[in-house]
């Protein structure tokens, strides 16, 4: 190696995170992203060489240890593996999927993870989302792409006051500030 | 002044709280839970603001949103100023400061009154006939420099504020199964019924307290209990419900499609001053399953001379008044109806101790039960009256009328009660686009059938009397609560007593008033519109309601006519000789009451209006000072000054230095997009113009977009990384635009291609290396490539390894120089850019700003999409067509290519431009001529498209469209300017190393 080893930087690093006991964002730890395209041949090969099943519909995330499988469209899922090596992992999936004609692509860097969680966590978000954000209609373990305002996100439910949210690295210091923003004064429930 | 008109009573009111207020810069008391209407009146404040138009006197009419007359500007400290806020609605706080409107000096004495002496010249539709000419300075002179500019000072009512506002303002989007409007009886009656079923309810209320008529009514039982006792229990049942969500002080004011409904909620300025975090109102944008609209009715004025008069107010508004805020609203009342309503609000005010000196009632009879008790209390009834006169102007002093039995009187009073009975309040329904019916029988506009999923209840749905209201209620929230798919509760009985129903009601104005020119009965109190005015509309030609309301100005004041679209309706029917239906009602629109322009901003302002994206290398630009420029929502960096350099300088010096050394570049805001898939070249080979299944892994080409129209609409580098695999670049702006177009062709024309699109934009960082000696400074940091130029020629892209982490290597420039793409992930974005670095200022590099490389690439004649284009450039215009893949049978556009004003030879042609004088700078955009002093209004031969100072040739250059500019090559041009015209001559666009021999080295 020609140079020492360059560590990786965050879009956040710079900003002072929220961290109250009713609003608090935190970075989630760095991870390998994909973002993988295919027909329902293709789905199941992955599912099988990821570790967490690839969901069929919108609907809950596959998960299972710290590999996820979120959603996106008809053909279209974000396959997330907290702490993975992206080139390593991916040459595994493709080496899976010679068959079946598909699409994988490295997004690891293009967004980042943000833990979005409080009791004012939900209406914080429905400041910029237009989802019902209900325990009843949006329950744990949901993922969806959405939007916040006038970002693209994608949202992920870890708990009854949890969010993941994805978001594409340039747009994330935006993100924080006006989830921060309406998280300030908002009313719980 | 002492609160002389305060009595006991007043369930809103807080009595162990005073609060101190001012109005028009005098010091007044009242107590937490006031309005400020209600605390003026109980400091005996009648006078409290002037009219629109004839700056007439105007008091408090009303107690609620329908409130035309008191409208006031209110300031809470600096920025904090509101105008035109009904003083009826403004809850009172300590240190209120408010101020009277449309007034000067002062609101005793207003010059602008002479406009009620000369109303005979100011009636309706004046606008239209008297400011019309005589042009004697030119077309239109008297309106552009007299009329206008005057009706512009005279315009409008309170003043904009001119600070920034201080306050924070939020919006949320919110769901809900059961949405209920108005907790008056019916809404909350709903609201127990809907919050039993388990159902997600919200009630949500304009007032601060919920409650509505139940508020102010003193004698009635509900279920055996008194009607507060049973509000009180109400209430508490909703907010032991996790499922209910009671909003006070929160305004529904818009209802659109799928049930979208829109609401303001209001922060009071105690819990606004108790906890800074919160805003100042909340916008909420919610979406209801169902919904229940319980927005009651409103009272209708009567019609008679000068019933604008201070003191002459709606009878129940006097009667709300008195029990919620503990306020007399006079001495000695005079109450004049077509109702029953007003003589429960005549009995209430003599047990108050008020004078009730007559009630005249306009009907044949007064029977039923109300006129019998006011009767029995000792109140003095007279039928068939008729209003002839208000005495006293900044306050009523006496009122001249004739009824039976007595005949024609006059009577001292203080106060002028009246009740023309009352509206519904149709307007969220007409707005949610539900037909209205008119009923006959009540004389009034209710709902007919729905266009949503939505029912009304109680009295704006014409159900009257707190009996029916409340079983109505019920019945609409278990309704809407089946209806979103909950178990409703069964129906639940609702016994009252001592509510006996008011009825009666009239509707426009009584036979002596038509017709009589001189009388100024108003029927429109905010907009200063008359009985007569309506009538002239008629005369005039005015026939359908919606031309009568334009022309009057009736109902378009920001009450949206609440009072006063019936009464007009009314007295427009009987002048046309048609029935009510017939002529129909106006458009109800949003809001129903205005809405501040925070709450519809909300955090939309100051960095929060629109995201500001940075790529991983920003800070260091910051750090090393750079000016940014915007493009599109990124920050790119502009320049790079050194201290004391100008931006001429800087740029000068970044070119030279890249030129002659090497320079370093953030390209990262490039679109990227990754193109896989077994069909990926067939691809590309239909949506771009050029030819792509000959394209070798490891290869570049420059890539060039076509509209369906034949028009360039992107460029970019296509880097073909593996058979099934593409890397393609586009415009910083473009990226989500032909992700988009490439993404609507898949979808709907190419869906037989097996391939997928992912955006990378972000994923890389773009190091941009270019100059002679750029090889020699990426080199030390690569492995596992060979840099030699021909295991790596131009155009060409390899896997390596860039301090220790993967990049995407591109061998391309923008710069006609030497260059290289360093494509890494983009969090190592910044520490790759820092060693990169390193070894630039080793070979005496400098890193250049978008302003060099605009320079740059202009000196090689390449081409922006935006700037040498505008969406009407074709390849051939800018001598890009050698890149059409001439052997494919289609790809988007192509068609277009053939029609005759595409391929015309007078086309515009990219050409370049050297200024006579090489010190002399042209303005992009400037046109370009043949003559020096072209006649005018003589079509130009084209434009400067881009121009900058080349510090490389020493001189100027520009590029421009020119009409068969390529054939013009050496022909002397013009450029007229305002200082005179540039005389140019034009070149070809490529201006340095024609050859490309820098390029390849």
């Amino acid at each position: 190696m020609p140079d020492a080893a360059v560590a990786l930087r965050s879009p956040l690093e710079r900003l002072a995170l929220p961290a109250g006991d009713r609003f608090a964002l935190a970075e989630t730890p760095p991870a390998a992203r994909f973002v993988f395209r295919g027909g329902e041949a293709a789905r199941a090969a992955c599912s099988a060489a990821f570790g967490a099943e690839l969901p069929a519909r919108l609907g809950l995330g596959g998960e299972r240890e710290r590999r996820a499988a979120l959603w996106l469209g008809p053909d279209e899922w974000l396959l997330i593996a907290e702490g993975a090596d992206s080139a390593s992992l991916g040459a595994e999936i493709e080496a899976a999927l010679v068959s079946a004609p598909h699409s994988l692509v490295d997004v690891s860097h293009r967004q980042i993870g943000l833990l979005v969680s409080g009791p004012v966590a939900a209406r914080a978000l429905s400041a910029g989302c237009p989802l019902d954000l209900h325990l009843s209609a949006f329950p744990v373990g949901m993922a969806t792409r959405t939007i916040f305002d006038k970002a693209e996100i994608a949202l992920w439910r870890r708990g009854a006051t949890a969010f993941h949210v994805e978001v594409w690295r340039s747009f994330a210091p935006y993100l924080v500030a006006a989830l921060a923003e309406a998280a300030r004064g908002a009313p719980e429930g | 002044m002492t609160q002389a008109f305060r009595v006991a009573g007043g369930a809103m009111l807080d009595r162990a709280r005073p609060v101190s207020f001012t109005f028009d810069g005098v010091a007044y008391g009242g107590y937490e839970g006031d309005t400020l209407a209600s605390a003026l009146l109980a400091n005996g404040v009648r006078l409290v603001g002037r009219s629109y138009k004839y700056h007439r006197p105007r008091g408090i009419v009303s107690a609620g949103a329908e409130e035309p007359n008191a409208l006031v500007g209110v300031a809470r400290g600096p920025g904090r100023f509101t105008p035109n806020l009904r003083a009826t609605q403004v809850g009172l706080f300590d240190g209120l400061v408010a101020m009277s409107q449309n007034r000067w000096p002062s609101l005793a004495f207003d010059v602008g009154a002479v406009n009620d002496l000369a109303a005979p010249l100011i009636g309706a539709g004046f606008y239209y006939k008297t400011f019309m000419g005589p042009d004697w300075f030119g077309k239109n002179w008297a309106w552009r420099r007299v009329y206008e500019p005057a009706i512009r000072l005279a315009a409008g009512l309170g003043a904009a504020p001119s600070e920034p506002d201080p306050d924070r303002y939020v919006r949320y989007f919110d769901h809900c199964d059961v949405m209920i409007v108005g907790a008056g009886p019916a809404g909350l009656a709903a609201a127990l019924a809907a919050g039993a079923s388990g159902a997600r309810v919200v009630v949500c209320d304009e007032n601060p307290a919920p409650g509505g008529s139940l508020l102010a009514e003193t004698h009635a039982q509900i279920a055996g209990e008194r009607a507060w006792v049973w509000l009180a229990e109400a209430l508490a049942a909703l907010r032991t419900r996790p499922n209910v969500r009671l909003m006070p002080r929160t305004q529904v004011f818009g209802y659109y499609a799928q049930n979208f409904v829109a609401l303001c909620e209001g922060v009071s300025e105690p819990e606004l001053i108790a906890d800074p975090d919160l805003p100042r109102e909340r916008l909420w944008q919610m979406r209801a399953r169902e919904v229940v609209l319980a927005t009651g009715a409103i009272e209708r004025p009567l019609v008679f001379a000068d019933n604008d008069r201070p003191g002459v107010m709606l009878a129940d508004a006097a009667r709300r008044y008195l029990h919620q805020y503990g306020v007399k609203v006079g001495e000695r009342a005079v109450v004049v109806t077509a109702h029953d309503g007003a003589y429960r609000a005549a009995i209430d005010l003599k047990e108050a101790g008020v004078k009730v000196e007559l009630i005249a009632d306009l009907r044949d009879e007064a029977s039923g039960p109300w006129p019998g008790t006011a009767r029995a209390a000792g109140i003095r009834v007279a039928t068939k009256a008729a209003m002839h006169e208000v005495r006293g102007r900044r306050r009523v002093e006496a009122v001249r009328l004739a009824a039976h039995p007595g005949g024609m009187r006059t009577i001292s009073c203080d106060a002028l009660l009246m009740s023309g009975g009352w509206t519904p309040s149709v307007h969220l329904f007409s707005q949610s686009r539900g037909k209205l019916v008119f009923d006959e029988a009540l004389q009034v506009f209710k709902p007919g059938a729905s266009a949503q999923r939505e029912r009304s209840a109680g009295a704006c749905n014409a159900t009257f009397g707190l009996a029916k209201a409340l079983a109505e209620g019920d019945a609409a929230g278990r309704a809407a609560a089946s209806a979103a798919g909950f178990a409703a509760p069964d129906a639940r009985p609702y016994a009252v007593d001592g509510a006996p129903q008011a009825d009666g009601g009239m509707l426009g104005a009584p036979l002596h008033i038509l017709g009589d020119r001189h009388a100024k009965a108003f029927v429109d109190f905010q907009n200063d519109v008359c009985v007569k005015d309506v009538e002239l509309a008629v005369q005039e030609g005015m026939r359908s309601i919606e031309h009568v309301k334009r022309y009057t100005t009736t109902g378009m004041a920001t009450d949206q006519g609440k009072l006063s679209n019936m009464n007009a309706l009314a007295i427009a029917a009987v002048a046309q000789e048609k029935t009510i239906p017939e002529v129909g009602l106006t458009t109800f629109r949003p809001p129903y009451t205005p809405v501040t322009f925070g709450a519809f901003a909300g955090p939309a302002r100051g960095d929060l209006f629109d995201p500001i994206r940075r790529t991983p290398i920003h800070d260091w630009a910051a750090e090393r000072g750079a000016a940014f420029e915007d493009v599109g929502l990124w920050k790119r960096a502009w320049y790079f000054p050194k201290p004391a350099e100008s931006m001429h300088e800087a740029v000068a010096r970044e070119c030279r230095t890249t030129r002659a050394a090497v320079g370093l570049f953030d390209a990262t805001t490039l679109g990227k997009i990754e193109v896989v898939g077994p069909d990926a070249a067939a691809f590309l080979e239909r949506m771009y113009a050029n030819a792509f299944m000959k394209l070798e892994p490891g290869r570049c080409r420059y890539g060039l977009m076509l509209s369906e129209a034949g028009f360039l609409m992107d460029d970019g580098v296509i880097a073909r990384l593996a058979p099934d695999r593409f890397h393609v670049t586009t415009t910083t702006g473009g990226a989500p635009r032909v992700l988009a177009h490439m993404e609507d062709y898949l979808q709907t024309e190419f869906t037989d291609l097996k391939v997928w699109l992912t955006s990378t934009s972000e994923q890389w960082a773009v190091i941009a290396v270019q100059g002679p000696k750029a090889r020699e400074t990426i080199a030390p940091l690569m492995e596992g490539i060979d840099l030699a130029n021909a295991a790596f020629p131009h155009m060409s892209v390899r896997d390596a390894r860039v301090c220790g982490v993967p990049t995407r290597l591109m061998r391309v420039s923008f710069t006609g120089e030497l260059g290289y793409e360093i494509n890494v992930p983009a969090g190592f974005g910044r520490p790759v850019w820092e060693a990169v670095w390193r070894e630039l200022e080793k070979r005496g590099g400098c890193a250049y700003g978008t302003e060099a490389m605009h320079v740059m690439r202009a000196e090689k004649g390449y081409v922006i999409v935006g700037q040498e284009t505008d969406g009407t450039v074709t390849l051939a215009d800018l001598g890009l067509d050698w890149a059409i893949g001439k052997t494919k049978k289609d790809f988007v556009g192509k068609r277009s290519l053939s029609r005759p004003d595409i391929i015309a030879e007078n086309r515009k042609q990219l050409v370049g431009l050297l200024t006579e004088n090489p010190n002399v700078v042209l303005e992009e955009g400037a046109q370009v001529t043949e003559g020096a002093t072209p006649p005018l209004a003589a079509p130009a031969l084209g434009h400067v498209t881009s121009s900058y100072r080349s510090e490389t040739l020493g001189r100027s250059i520009a590029l421009a469209l020119v009409a068969t500019g390529r054939s013009r090559f050496g022909e002397m041009l013009h450029v007229p300017m305002p200082k005179g015209p540039i005389r140019v001559s034009v070149t070809s666009p490529i201006f340095y190393d024609k050859l490309g021999t820098r390029l390849n080295a």
